[in-house]
């Protein structure tokens, strides 16, 4: 890497000089924009109307887009933005899971808005550095580096013509650029994507943080909906934020002790309870993988089953055989839950980079679905390869998961062949042909290029070209929204098809995940029960993302009393957790129910900024059948007893003597009908029309009653 | 016959919590389990047994995702 002729070819475009100031509980108080269009760098306020109604993260991106963009606003026009912002609880130290981001953008998938979170220490540096949030806007003409210096007070845009694109290359050389010592590593952040993201629909963003300990960077990753694809359209290599003297007290909350009470019991709580439950400090998110084969919510050959006898040839312990445990793996500091797993040593297989060692973060559990058991591919090897690929590349790993085995499916069916693929024989199981339809998207070429188009494009692509029925494809065509599903086989949990296609963004687990209170636990049995649990923790998930903080430490450990408590499924003490350190930041008030309030407010508005976009309604909504039961005879068949008792019990159909073909129609005739009741019933809670718009007095009950808002909604009603 | 979360399951003699969740394959490492209402302590998995008729609730805590 030759740094000084790299950092020799960069170009001074503009530079803006500013005063860092403190925080106070939380918040900057104002936000940085940034227009590569014009080269424009600008410091604006951030109101307390937008902290009483959005409160952060989430909220702050969704109403600087809401302000940026009009209905007829394309993904890749420059008036489109990427907003990244932390959230007031954002970056504290004394609570595991505090350093999280949300990203905000128009979607190249879904052409709507999307929000995507990531850990990394981008989202705590640039509020330290005195930015509540950072929007961006425009296009530049050549590529750029957007660097933020939080300690000096100045931030530049540099034409940088010479760095890399793909991420482990890149953001190791701005590193070497920007860093004044290799002790200074630690202080810097980088916002990136890779090759790929110029080729593909699904380009997501890699956030990094410098591992002190293994003196390697290591990238999470804002993967869902193509915000990366935004990233390299506007021509944007990197954001790059330096921030030296991180400490407990950045954020100035208001009550110092009460933050530093909670965060020591959640600790302690941690240390003593996560050998004997979920080992998240050990194994991360793969323990999941068993979980899910055990319970047949493992998606295997595109959803058709949820279980396969190889899945525990990529259950935990495989990936301990690999892990590098037990050095800093959280991606925030003060992370005791430790879950951000880290590989070393690992060589290159295939590809450009063919032979290299490279310091690799491990997949996570959706990672090893989508890549893996979605592909019928049980190789621990390729799915580490593919990992990290898909994030040098800029690739999001669930929706390439998805989309590939969507067309491995469609392969098999004999809907596309060789001659289509260029060759590749994209067979269930084909590990070489998945990874070189990943070098493709990269390189841009042959069929990669369509495969990066995603499932929604493919499908009306495959119907177009090549005469392939509509229905079929809509049946096994994983997306709604445009958006590929996560990696959860939803058939058995009609709650859970509701969370991915009523989610605001397109199906993504991040607002509901039902699936144990629904199909296991039978907590929700009625109508009224269901629309409840896909009011309260749509909810209660979206509030995390207002205020920077991660899922995981809400109910991937649980304190040792939980069982005995009212409501053990919300994890109440943990709640109460949330609001105690919510209220020590920011010196309010608030309690559970306002909490929910707060989430209601920015979950109605991202609702209706769909509604303004042209989408958002129940049409949106439909999901693909595969999602609700079998599509296929042989679908059917691999859980005949399940499907047949179905139809006994709950149609008194006498199943004896029927076809294959009879039972698929009857279940799915009653199962269709059984989401749409589900709709009805989650509509009216929530406060929506029938046809999924929220009522003006909904709005009104939760002050989000803005005049530009009551608009859009009177017009749609 | 016994009630598994409010669906029937067939009883054998000597079913203990483990051998439940054995049967059910529930893996699941947190989980809240009563028999008729009375709530049973992971330590009494082994030896708690259950009684045909029995109304047994295997709680799986929310997780995932």
């Amino acid at each position: 890497m030759n740094v000084e002729k790299i950092k020799a070819a960069h170009k001074l475009l503009a530079e803006f000089k500013y005063t860092p100031g403190k925080l106070d509980k939380g918040y900057a108080n104002k936000s940085l924009y940034i227009n590569v269009s014009e080269n424009k760098i600008e410091a604006k306020p951030v109101t307390e109307m937008m902290k009483e109604k959005f409160t952060g993260g989430r909220g702050f991106g969704l109403w600087y887009l809401w302000n940026a963009v009009t209905p007829e606003t394309k993904w890749n026009d420059p008036e489109n933005e990427i907003i990244i912002s932390p959230g007031p609880v954002g970056g504290i130290t004394q609570y595991p899971g505090a350093g999280k981001s949300l990203v905000v953008s128009l979607s190249p998938l879904t052409g709507s808005v999307m929000d995507s979170n990531v850990g990394g220490h981008f989202g705590p540096l640039l509020k330290f550095s005195g930015w509540d949030a950072l929007e961006l806007q425009g296009k530049a003409e050549k590529d750029v580096v957007i660097f933020i210096d939080g300690n000096a007070g100045i931030i530049r845009i540099e034409e940088a013509p010479e760095e890399a694109l793909d991420s482990h290359l890149l953001v190791e050389q701005l590193y070497e650029i920007y860093a004044d010592t290799p002790e200074d590593k630690r202080n810097i952040s980088v916002v990136s994507t890779g090759a790929a993201a110029e080729h593909i629909l699904y380009g997501m963003l890699n956030f990094s943080l410098y591992d002190t300990r293994r003196k390697a960077v290591r990238l999470k990753q804002a993967g869902r909906g193509g915000i990366g694809t935004v990233l390299r359209d506007k021509k944007v290599k990197a954001i790059v934020v330096k921030f030296k003297g991180v400490k407990g007290n950045l954020n100035n909350p208001a009550d110092f002790a009460a933050l530093a009470k909670t965060g020591i019991k959640m600790h302690k709580e941690i240390h003593a309870g996560d050998d004997k439950q979920c080992q998240m400090r050990v194994r991360g998110t793969t323990y999941l993988v068993k979980i899910m084969n055990d319970y047949d919510l493992l998606p295997v050959c595109n959803f058709k089953y949820g279980s396969h006898p190889d899945g525990n040839k990529i259950a935990a312990p495989k990936w301990i055989e690999n892990f590098n445990i037990g050095k800093a793996d959280g991606c925030w500091y003060g992370c005791t839950l430790s879950c951000s797993k880290v590989i070393c040593d690992y060589e290159l297989k295939t590809g450009p980079y063919k032979g290299q060692k490279v310091v690799t973060d491990a997949p996570e559990y959706e990672t090893i679905a989508g890549v893996g058991s979605n592909c019928g591919i049980f190789d621990p090897q390729f799915i580490i390869e593919a990992n990290f690929y898909c994030d040098t590349y800029g690739v999001d790993t669930i929706s390439f998961g998805t989309t590939t085995a969507f067309l491995m499916e469609c392969y098999e069916n004999g809907i596309i062949n060789r001659q289509i693929t260029g060759g590749l024989d994209l067979r269930f199981g084909n590990q070489d042909a998945a990874m070189e339809l990943l070098h493709q998207m990269a390189r841009g070429e042959g069929f990669g290029r369509i495969a990066g188009l995603g499932v929604r494009k493919c499908k009306e692509l495959f119907v177009r070209e090549y005469g392939a029925g509509a229905a079929f494809l809509n049946d096994i065509g994983m997306e709604v929204k445009g958006l590929e599903y996560a990696e959860y086989v939803s058939k058995e949990s009609l709650v859970q098809q509701g969370g991915f296609g009523m989610a605001n963004k397109g199906p993504q687990h991040d607002e509901a995940w039902l699936i144990f209170m629904d199909m296991v636990n039978n907590q929700l049995p009625t109508f009224e029960n269901k629309a409840e649990a896909l009011h309260y923790f749509p909810m209660f998930r979206t509030w995390l993302g207002l205020v920077g903080l991660c899922k995981l430490p809400w109910n991937d450990i649980v304190p040792e009393n939980n069982a005995q408590t009212d409501e053990p499924a919300k994890i109440p003490e943990h709640v109460q957790n949330y609001v105690d350190i919510f209220n020590a930041v920011t010196g309010k008030n608030i309690d559970k129910k306002e909490m929910i309030l707060q989430s209601e407010r920015v979950y109605n508005f991202q609702k209706v900024f769909n509604i303004k976009m042209g989408f958002g309604t129940r049409e949106h909504d439909k999901i693909p059948y595969r999602s609700v039961g079998p599509v296929t005879v042989e679908e059917y068949e691999s859980r005949q007893d399940r499907y047949d008792s179905q139809l006994k019990e709950l149609l008194g159909m006498e199943t004896e003597g029927k076809s294959t073909e009879e039972k698929l129609k009857a279940l799915r005739e009653y199962r269709e009908a059984q989401y749409e009741k589900l709709v009805d019933a989650v509509y009216e809670r929530r406060g929506w029309t029938p046809n999924g718009i929220p009522k003006l007095e909904t709005l009104q009950k939760l002050g989000i009653d803005l005049p530009e808002v009551v608009e859009v909604v009177q017009k749609s009603l | 016959m016994i009630k598994v979360n409010g669906r029937n399951f067939e009883w054998e003699k000597n079913l203990t919590v483990t051998k439940l969740l054995q049967k059910k394959n529930y893996t699941f490492p947190s989980i809240v389990v009563q028999i008729n209402g009375k709530f049973i302590p992971q330590a009494q998995y082994e030896t708690a047994l259950i009684n045909d008729g029995d109304d047994v609730k295997v709680i799986h805590l929310t997780s995932g995702g």
